[in-house]
């Protein structure tokens, strides 16, 4: 089939368009950066690719909270042609920023169809999660370690070993208005990766860096299809870019989660 | 009608800002408190309905999850006894960052007729407090008076002061018939910071010309003339006399120091590869076919010194603007930032009046730089901190960007009849006269005189430029590109028209607001702003360009080949020179040095068996310590292209040399950025500082597997005032320190900048800094693969020590524990330097070097400690078989503290041995001793007993303490 095409979305202060492209090129894809004010002014625009990645940065300068405007473009300038977007079976990623704007705006951890097989309607998109400030109070770079949870996400099928990436981030605890719905996202296998030590113990900071609850770094929609984490893959795409590559530790544990994507376009598209 | 908004975090939700401020209460020494909450408040003024408001607080200012809003309106009662309120807002003018996107939200939610937005912070403290303890607390952590004050809590309105209109009158200066004395008084009163040689050359002209300049014209001359803009002092001429100083310069009349050092070096030396230096915004070399680097480092002391998150936030955006204004604007790939401050843990009453405190500095200063630095998406990767008391009043804040620009790009010229175009952000009333500020003394009253130079950066606003421009580069829709830094617009079109000479409607420059006027819009020195040369031919292309992603471009005039600058304020001449007097006319006087080399105490300290105890010391020296607090703020990794970076180790905390970066994904072609600077050397000799800054510099490049092949270098000078002898003879002796390293090893300038005036004035009594040398380096790596870190692999491995140790104790830090600087400070040996430093690099490419770490701060002790504790292994050291040790005559202190250069600790497997002593024949080499399973660190002396012995946890903690914030 023709390569599988990703819309990158940028928007004033995105950052990590080009190796988020870098990533789905590697993975097999074509790539476009698109600015969030040609989608709004051309919304069947989006109907033109295959994957929809919201690549980290400070959209608007995280203004107000972090990654809550663009949050706000998309529930009330391109709700409509997103929602066409996933229920055509499409995939959607959104990465450190990405993944707040997504939780922001309510597509992750996004609501459950009514009725099985129907859509998710857009009154399903309640904000009932949220990435807040940092139990440390303030922005932290450095590299975690990452469980993979049985989960309906396809973005990490396979995935099965503890995976290395960077965070860095100042507004990244994972926290759900209300401990039912925990139990929910863990009944409906929507919790991701979880923060750990190399050894896949949950543990405290710095291992979890931000005080997540029950260590959350990434989640996904109830389809599986759309996928959100504060790590950054497309960081660690490179054995070079490991910090201790030099103990002749393995990089790339980044790049599979890109391929996953690529490649269930590929089978089903 | 205004509507006034708090957003709190609800009820069980982990108030982090509020318990993170509660923490720095304590560091305060107040008790009582028992807990503070944080409120976010909102200014809203309108057309606005109720129903409005509240979805506006619904959908876009509160997170439904984890926090509630209220709506104020009616005047607040009083707050409970045992709780106290203080609310922090912006002056009127300052930047808020936050105004245009939350306008923008507002907009989304398809809300109109609002006005105006303003926010501000409130901080709901309960506890028993007395006013004073309310005040301390306010002024110590809440605001900063120069950009904002309390509000009433008694007031729900809060006056958002619109400023005036202007109407416009102009405004001449009488010269031609005034005194000396009445010219003195115009400088100062102007701010113009003129001495009586320039004013009375400036009276000549324009008696010449018969008639008065108006005051934008002498305002135009003082921003071209100010040292920061024309470097009076190293292009000027220097009347140098010194005596006991080894290696003697001898007496002599300099004419261009600059010329005749730093310049002289690299024209001598004349690389093929040095692309453009000394011209541009920053030095461009060669980094493949086709493509170029960049690097410009730059220092933005006094606005830090007295608004330390808004100097430091604006300091790295004017130098990211730089690399964007360089050839035809240049990517930015990485910054780096250097700091001197006084101990955090300074005596209150040795914080100078005026000044803050050393603590509030540094932690300002951290957060201005992550803050524009994460925002746009540039890692910083490389840095130091040093300190020293007499930086209290004067901090020093060095912020430096490298870029990678198309090899076709690195040019830039204006032809005749091009527009002047302006992009980016709005033109206010912020940074007025930052240019000619820096020019002067600070003094315990330049926070009320200079508050104009004080302003607030938008990284958002400098992204979105560097965005646009980066696209209108690459559909090549302009001719030339330059920032606007110190001097605003009249530095920047000053500049580029210095040849063609332009004409500047200055009714025509976006304004934030209204009442400026045209002197003010002339010189502001507003950020996010950058001048296009467009020819006219692009002009819809380019605008429309900058229009599709928000950004503001605006004609403001043209390039005009009459030679003068024309400005005009609705349609009234209030500007018209002549472009060569203002670029030449600057009468040259010459300056007085003198160098005294000084003799300082010889310190006599006991000789100690057992030294465990000084090196943990040591290890927990303010210089040395680990900054971790520091580093892990920054985002060292957005572009996906470190390699070696800031901190490596076992468990990633271990402290890098140089760091190692990849540009471009398609290729493992690495950059390689280091820093020299120590400018406790300085107190003994400032040409050893100078020479120990470069030798520094370039060991770290060779420390992480680079060469001396293409290295390149930048010189940053932060000096007293150079008006007084003693400070320029210094300086001097430094400039040619400079000189003869760079020959000697063969590493061109290729840009730099100096700073004066770094002197702190309370009551006629000044105290300067310690005059500081920042080198920095920039080298290439054919291939990051073969990167290599600090941190000790694998028990077994060999420790070789690479590099003669010498008796040079001077201006150690083992001294500085003892309040002592001694004579004996480390020289270079530029020719066994150069040998060493070619070997390791050749066997670092071999491949048979598994880890390498550069001796600096702290001696080889410091060096040996790092290694093994950020590996988390063991080791045993015999010093006995240190290079250039002389048993008898060195004791085990001067073996492991002494700050001798061009030494290395390196790790060999020991399978590598024979080929890594083979590859080191010539250079001075010691097998020292080897890494152990077990986590002890033994060093055993001279006669042979163990002098140190200690747990590599232990020395790893104490070197965490002083700064684990």
């Amino acid at each position: 089939m023709l390569k599988p095409k990703v819309c990158i979305l940028r928007s004033a202060g995105t950052n990590c368009d080009q190796e988020t492209a870098l990533a789905f090129k590697l993975a097999g894809a074509a790539c476009e950066l698109v600015h969030i004010n040609r989608l709004v002014s051309n919304p069947a625009d989006l109907e033109n690719f295959h994957i929809l990645a919201l690549p980290g940065g400070f959209s608007y300068g995280d203004d107000v909270a972090s990654g809550k405007i663009l949050a706000n473009e998309l529930r009330f300038k391109l709700v409509d042609a997103l929602q066409k977007f996933i229920a055509a079976g499409k995939l959607v990623i959104g990465i450190c920023n990405g993944f707040q704007i997504l939780v922001k705006s309510g597509f992750l951890p996004g609501g459950r169809p009514s009725k099985p097989g129907r859509d998710i309607a857009a009154s399903d998109l309640k904000q009932n999660t949220s990435l807040i400030i940092n139990d440390s109070a303030k922005f932290e770079a450095r590299w975690v370690y990452l469980k993979p949870v049985g989960s309906t996400c396809l973005w990490t099928k396979g995935l099965k070993n503890i995976i290395y990436l960077p965070v860095a981030h100042g507004e990244g605890k994972f926290v759900v208005a209300d401990q039912q719905l925990l139990k929910q996202l863990k009944l409906n296998r929507q919790i991701v990766l979880q923060y750990s030590n190399v050894s896949g113990e949950l543990t405290g900071y710095p291992d979890n860096p931000n005080g997540s609850s029950q260590n959350i770094a990434g989640i996904c929609d109830f389809t599986g299809r759309v996928f959100g984490l504060m790590p950054h893959p497309e960081r660690h795409l490179y054995a070079a870019q490991h910090p201790r590559k030099d103990r002749r530790k393995k990089g790339e544990d980044g790049l599979q989660i890109f391929k996953n994507g690529v490649e269930f376009i590929k089978k089903n598209f | 009608m205004q509507y006034k908004i708090e957003v709190m975090d609800k009820p069980g939700i982990f108030d982090a800002v509020g318990r993170g401020l509660s923490r720095d209460i304590v560091d305060l020494g107040i008790k009582g408190v028992r807990r503070v909450k944080f409120a976010q408040v909102y200014i809203l003024e309108g057309d606005l309905a109720i129903g409005q408001v509240t979805s506006i607080c619904q959908e876009l200012l509160t997170d439904k999850v984890t926090q509630f809003y209220k709506i104020l309106t009616v005047p607040k009662p009083l707050p409970a006894a045992g709780c106290h309120t203080i609310e922090v807002a912006y002056n009127p003018g300052v930047m808020d960052p936050v105004e245009a996107s939350v306008l923008k939200g507002i907009q989304d939610l398809g809300i109109s007729g609002i006005d105006s937005v303003k926010t501000a912070k409130k901080y709901i403290i309960s506890g028993k407090l007395s006013t004073t303890q309310l005040n301390t607390i306010a002024q110590k952590l809440l605001y900063n008076k120069l950009i904002q004050h309390i509000v009433n809590p008694q007031v729900a309105q809060t006056d958002t002061q619109h400023l005036p209109n202007y109407n416009f009158n102009l405004i001449n200066v009488d010269l031609l018939n005034a005194t000396d004395r009445r010219l003195l008084e115009i400088s100062k009163r102007g701010q113009l910071f003129l001495n009586l040689n320039e004013m009375r050359r400036i009276r000549s002209f324009f008696r010449k010309q018969k008639r008065n300049p108006t005051d934008c014209e002498l305002e135009t001359i003082a921003q071209t003339w100010s040292e920061h803009c024309y470097h009076k002092t190293f292009r000027g001429n220097i009347i140098y006399r010194e005596s006991n100083a080894s290696p003697r310069l001898g007496n002599m009349r300099i004419k261009n120091l600059l010329k005749s050092t730093i310049m002289k070096a690299t024209k001598e030396l004349n690389k093929s590869w040095c692309v453009s230096v000394f011209k541009d915004n920053s030095g461009v070399v060669k980094f493949d076919q086709n493509n170029n680097i960049c690097f410009k480092v730059e220092t933005h002391n006094h606005p830090s010194a007295l608004e330390p998150f808004g100097g430091a936030n604006t300091g790295i955006g004017g130098v990211i603007r730089d690399a964007i204004g360089t050839g035809l604007g240049a990517k930015p790939i990485l910054n780096t930032d250097i700091f001197c401050f006084a101990p955090p843990d300074l005596a209150a009453p040795k914080v100078p009046p005026g000044a803050l405190h050393p603590k509030r500095i540094m932690r300002g200063v951290v957060s201005g730089v992550r803050d524009y630095g994460n925002k746009m998406g540039i890692p910083t990767v490389n840095g130091a901190i040093l300190f020293h008391e007499n930086f209290a009043g004067n901090p020093l804040v060095y912020c430096g960007t490298a870029g990678i620009l198309p090899k076709d790009k690195s040019f830039k010229h204006t032809d005749r009849g091009d527009l002047i175009v302006v992009v980016g952000g709005a033109t206010g009333r912020d940074g007025i006269h930052g240019a000619t500020f820096s020019s002067g003394e600070l003094t315990n009253e330049s926070e009320t005189v200079s508050s104009g130079a004080v302003q607030i950066g938008n990284p958002i606003q400098e992204k979105k430029v560097l965005d646009t421009i980066l696209q209108a580069r690459d559909q090549n829709l302009y001719s030339a590109i330059t920032d606007c830094g110190a001097g605003g617009l009249s530095s920047a079109v000053g500049e580029m028209g210095q040849e063609l000479g332009a004409r500047v409607y200055l009714d025509k420059v976006p304004l934030k607001y209204s009442g400026l006027n045209y002197m003010e819009i002339w010189i502001s020195e507003s950020q996010e702003r950058m001048v296009l040369s467009v020819p006219l031919k692009n002009i819809h292309k380019l605008i429309s360009l900058f229009a599709n992603e928000n950004v503001t471009a605006t004609v403001i005039g043209e390039f005009t080949g009459n030679k003068r600058l024309e400005l005009y304020y609705q349609d009234k001449l209030v500007c018209d020179l002549d472009m060569q007097f203002l670029h030449e006319g600057i009468p040259q006087i010459a300056k007085q040095a003198c160098y005294v080399q000084t003799r300082h105490r010889e310190p006599r300290i006991a000789q100690k068996k057992n030294l465990t105890g000084v090196l943990l010391k040591l290890l927990g020296h303010f210089d040395i310590c680990s900054k971790e607090w520091v580093i892990r703020q920054y985002d060292h990794e957005v572009q996906g292209g470190s390699v070696i970076k800031p901190l490596m180790g076992a468990n990633n905390d271990g402290p890098s040399d140089a760091s190692v970066i990849r540009p471009l994904f398609n290729s493992s072609r690495g950059v390689i950025i280091s820093n020299g600077i120590n400018f406790r050397f300085g107190f003994i000799d400032p040409y050893w500082m100078a020479a120990s800054c470069i030798d520094e510099a370039l060991r770290q490049i060779i420390s992480v597997g680079g060469s001396l092949e293409q290295v390149a270098i930048l010189d940053n000078f932060c000096w007293g005032n150079p008006d007084k002898p003693d400070r320029l003879g210094g300086l001097v002796r430094a400039a040619f320190g400079c000189y003869d390293m760079a020959k000697a090893f063969g590493v061109p300038f290729i840009s730099g900048k100096d700073s004066f005036y770094n002197e702190f004035n309370v009551g006629g009594k000044s105290t300067p800094i310690p005059g500081t040398l920042l080198i920095s380096a920039i080298g290439l790596m054919e291939d990051v693969n073969k990167a290599i870190s600090m941190y000790a692999k694998a028990a077994g491995n060999l420790i070789y020590v690479v590099g003669n140790t010498r008796p040079e104790l001077g201006a150690s830090h083992y001294f500085d524990l003892y309040q002592a600087i001694g004579n004996q400070v480390p020289k270079v040996y530029p020719q066994q330097a150069r040998q060493g430093f070619i070997a390791l690099s050749k066997a670092a490419k071999k491949g048979l070097v598994r880890s390498m770490h550069d001796c600096s701060d702290g001696g080889l002790a410091v060096a040996l400690a790092e290694m093994a504790f950020s590996g988390s292994l063991g080791m045993d050291i015999f010093l006995a078989e240190v290079p250039g040790v002389k048993p008898g005559k060195m004791s085990n202190e001067t073996v492991l503290f002494s700050e001798t250069n061009s030494r290395f600790v390196v790790e060999v497997q020991p399978d590598k041995q024979r080929a890594f002593e083979q590859q080191l024949r010539g250079v001075a080499l010691g097998l020292v001793g080897c890494l152990t399973e077990k986590t002890d660190f033994k060093v055993y002396g001279l006669e042979g007993g163990v002098c140190i012995d200690a747990k590599v946890g232990q020395l790893k903690t104490a070197w965490r303490a002083p700064l684990k914030w």
